[in-house]
């Protein structure tokens, strides 16, 4: 009833090209906007962080990045854990040598180096694609973690071979260690969220988007109308890592703290990362949130009703959680290869010409 | 043959410019098949300009070096009167060849206002971080390409399926939005790799009308492969006949029609 296009006219090429160029959806993204920075910040709790808020966030985060690359630009890509380790050791690294400046500058730079680390590994792209593409990313996989555990100066030769986070804050507040207070880690990561969103927005709505989106459908058309394939492959690569990177600083710094590399950023954190592309939807933006959202809720939502309601043991709650996972791929991939994205679109699509559909 | 140095004037009254690309002796070969052999031929200002020949001939290939896909082994590429050094495909593009393919090759997966849209990259020139930040020059730039994108969607009447994912149009439209992604880069030359082929005779006088209107508005040379005679007879300003990588025949639908090799490789000749 309230979905309407009817009445909405645009009278200019801007305002038809704009992010949400439907009312309705342009109030809803304010709304949303609002509650996530005027209302949540001041009723958030440790357990809600920790459990829910910051996962998704930086989950969110990593996704866009891997979307633009998977999604947008059709360049198959099994590194992302190592890309995120990347720009977990190197936030860790840029804290421990200069401590006094901002983490906004940390986590950004951060995310320029894995920018760079990402264009390298992407040189591949320009002769391989598709299956060997995704081997070659795998290898970059397994070799960044290997050198972050067999050289001791990512880790600053700590006896643990860990790396843990030191307290450091952003305008006298502190948003990393065990003192962060839930709100200000929470804000962090959702400052980050939204400029991220945005930034990918407006580059998939423009020229650079369409180059990857040609690349993706038909990279041999794309070059004859006037696309360089090495340069947009390798832009693809680099903005996507450098999401990733940022990803990776902020699950290090922000949410966990301390980080031994083989687990955390290991290959399941690159399977992770892919099927929420995959589930939430390839080539979509609200798809990167939607499946994070799906993948950090499911586990919790699963134990809420297998642990606490049926009082079954937590480790076949655990082990149910990705039989869900894995079942719900195998039918995403049949019956909705675009994803939760294309099931909103779907709804939306029935909801604008509700209740009088002819 | 015409004496048209200077250019010529056809029978309905156009003027043809001078020469927009030249091919000299050209020769591809792949690996031991020689797909054209020593061929030479113009491309006027204007001009419509037809290339022929019964199937295997090497018309796709000859237009396949002309925009930059295959290589000769032998042979100069001249445009605008400068010899053109080996370059991509995409270079060639931006240099002002557009075309469209055999088997369509639009982004099936982009709108149709997408697909058009790319055919303008050569024209946009942001950096990614004024992109990223849209507001100005990006949001002007990409206003300003709309706009010339939406003109060519009006001349090719394809409004209505301006948001339609190109996936779910049928094939004549398919062929409409291919041209409309090459007209959209504006382009010196533009190149056609059969527009007709699988259209029925309704589609095909549409399709001939629309290469007309473009000839005659914008004033673009074009440059067509096509096996239905007839189109090629009323379409084209000059012929090129091709027959197993060799030319055969050049000059005026007329004067080809009653070239003898050309009618032999056509209707074949008696071996006794």
């Amino acid at each position: 009833m309230f979905y309407r296009e009817a009445g909405d006219f645009k009278t200019s090429y801007t305002a038809d090209s704009q992010t949400f160029p439907i009312k309705f959806d342009r109030y809803r993204y304010y709304v949303v906007l609002a509650v996530a920075f005027g209302i949540i910040p001041f009723i958030i709790n440790d357990y809600w962080a920790n459990a829910l808020l910051l996962p998704f966030l930086i989950y969110a985060i990593a996704a866009i990045g891997l979307n633009i690359l998977v999604g947008y630009c059709g360049q198959v890509s099994l590194g992302t854990g190592g890309f995120m380790a990347v720009g977990a050791y190197a936030c860790y690294k840029l804290m421990t040598a200069f401590p006094d400046i901002s983490m906004f500058i940390h986590v950004i730079l951060a995310g320029g180096i894995t920018a760079i680390v990402g264009v390298l590994f992407g040189l591949p792209s320009l002769r391989i694609k598709g299956f060997y593409l995704a081997v070659a990313t795998l290898a970059a996989q397994f070799f960044l973690v290997w050198l972050f555990n067999r050289v001791p100066w990512f880790y600053n030769y700590s006896a643990s071979g860990q790396i843990n986070a030191p307290e450091r804050d952003v305008f006298g507040i502190v948003i990393t260690g065990p003192n962060a207070p839930a709100w200000a880690t929470y804000l962090f990561c959702l400052i980050f969220v939204t400029v991220c969103a945005i930034v990918a927005r407006n580059l998939t709505r423009g020229s650079t988007g369409r180059k990857w989106m040609a690349i993706r459908d038909m990279d041999i058309a794309a070059e004859i109308i006037g696309v360089n394939p090495l340069k947009a492959k390798l832009t693809a690569f680099a903005v996507s890592s450098f999401f990733v990177g940022v990803a990776g600083a902020l699950f290090f710094a922000v949410y966990l703290g301390a980080v031994e590399v083989g687990e955390v950023f290991g290959i399941q954190k690159s399977f992770l990362v892919l099927f929420m592309v995959i589930i939430g939807g390839l080539g979509s933006i609200f798809g990167s949130f939607a499946g994070a959202a799906f993948l950090v809720l499911l586990p919790v939502v699963l134990k809420l009703i297998g642990v606490d309601l049926l009082g079954w043991p937590t480790d076949i709650v655990a082990h149910l959680n990705l039989v869900v996972v894995g079942a719900l791929i195998i039918m995403f991939l049949i019956l909705e290869p675009h994803g939760l994205a294309q099931l909103w679109r779907v709804a939306k699509e029935k909801l604008r010409l509700w209740p009088f559909p002819h | 043959m015409l004496d048209n140095s200077q250019g010529y004037v056809t029978e309905d009254g156009r003027k043809i410019g001078g020469v927009v690309m030249e091919m000299k002796n050209i020769t591809l070969r792949f690996g031991g098949v020689v797909a054209i052999k020593d061929i030479s031929f113009d491309i006027r200002e204007g001009e419509i300009r037809a290339i022929i020949g019964p199937n295997g001939a090497g018309k796709s290939s000859m237009l396949n070096v002309i925009s930059g896909f295959y290589v000769p082994q032998e042979g100069e590429v001249w445009f605008h009167g400068s010899k053109r050094p080996p370059m991509r495909p995409y270079e060639v593009a931006q240099q002002g060849i557009a075309r469209t393919f055999q088997n369509i090759a639009l982004f099936e997966g982009m709108s149709v206002l997408d697909n058009v849209m790319t055919g303008r990259l050569s024209f946009m020139k942001t950096n990614i971080l004024q992109q990223v930040w849209w507001k100005g020059k990006a949001e002007a730039e990409e206003t300003e390409n709309r706009a010339a994108v939406e003109k060519i969607i009006d001349f090719l009447e394809i409004q209505h399926i301006r948001k339609t994912p190109v996936s779910r149009l049928p094939y004549g439209l398919k062929k409409r939005v291919e041209l409309a992604r090459a007209l959209a880069a504006e382009p010196k030359l533009l190149l056609l790799d059969e527009p007709m082929a699988g259209m029925n005779v309704e589609e095909k006088e549409d399709m001939s009308r629309f290469i007309l209107d473009v000839n005659d508005e914008f004033g673009t040379t074009i440059a067509l492969i096509e096996h239905d005679m007839g189109v090629v007879m009323d379409l084209s300003d000059r012929v090129v006949v091709m027959d197993y990588g060799k030319k055969i025949g050049d000059g005026t639908p007329d004067e080809v029609r009653n070239n003898q090799e050309v009618i032999d490789a056509y209707l074949g000749v008696s071996h006794d």
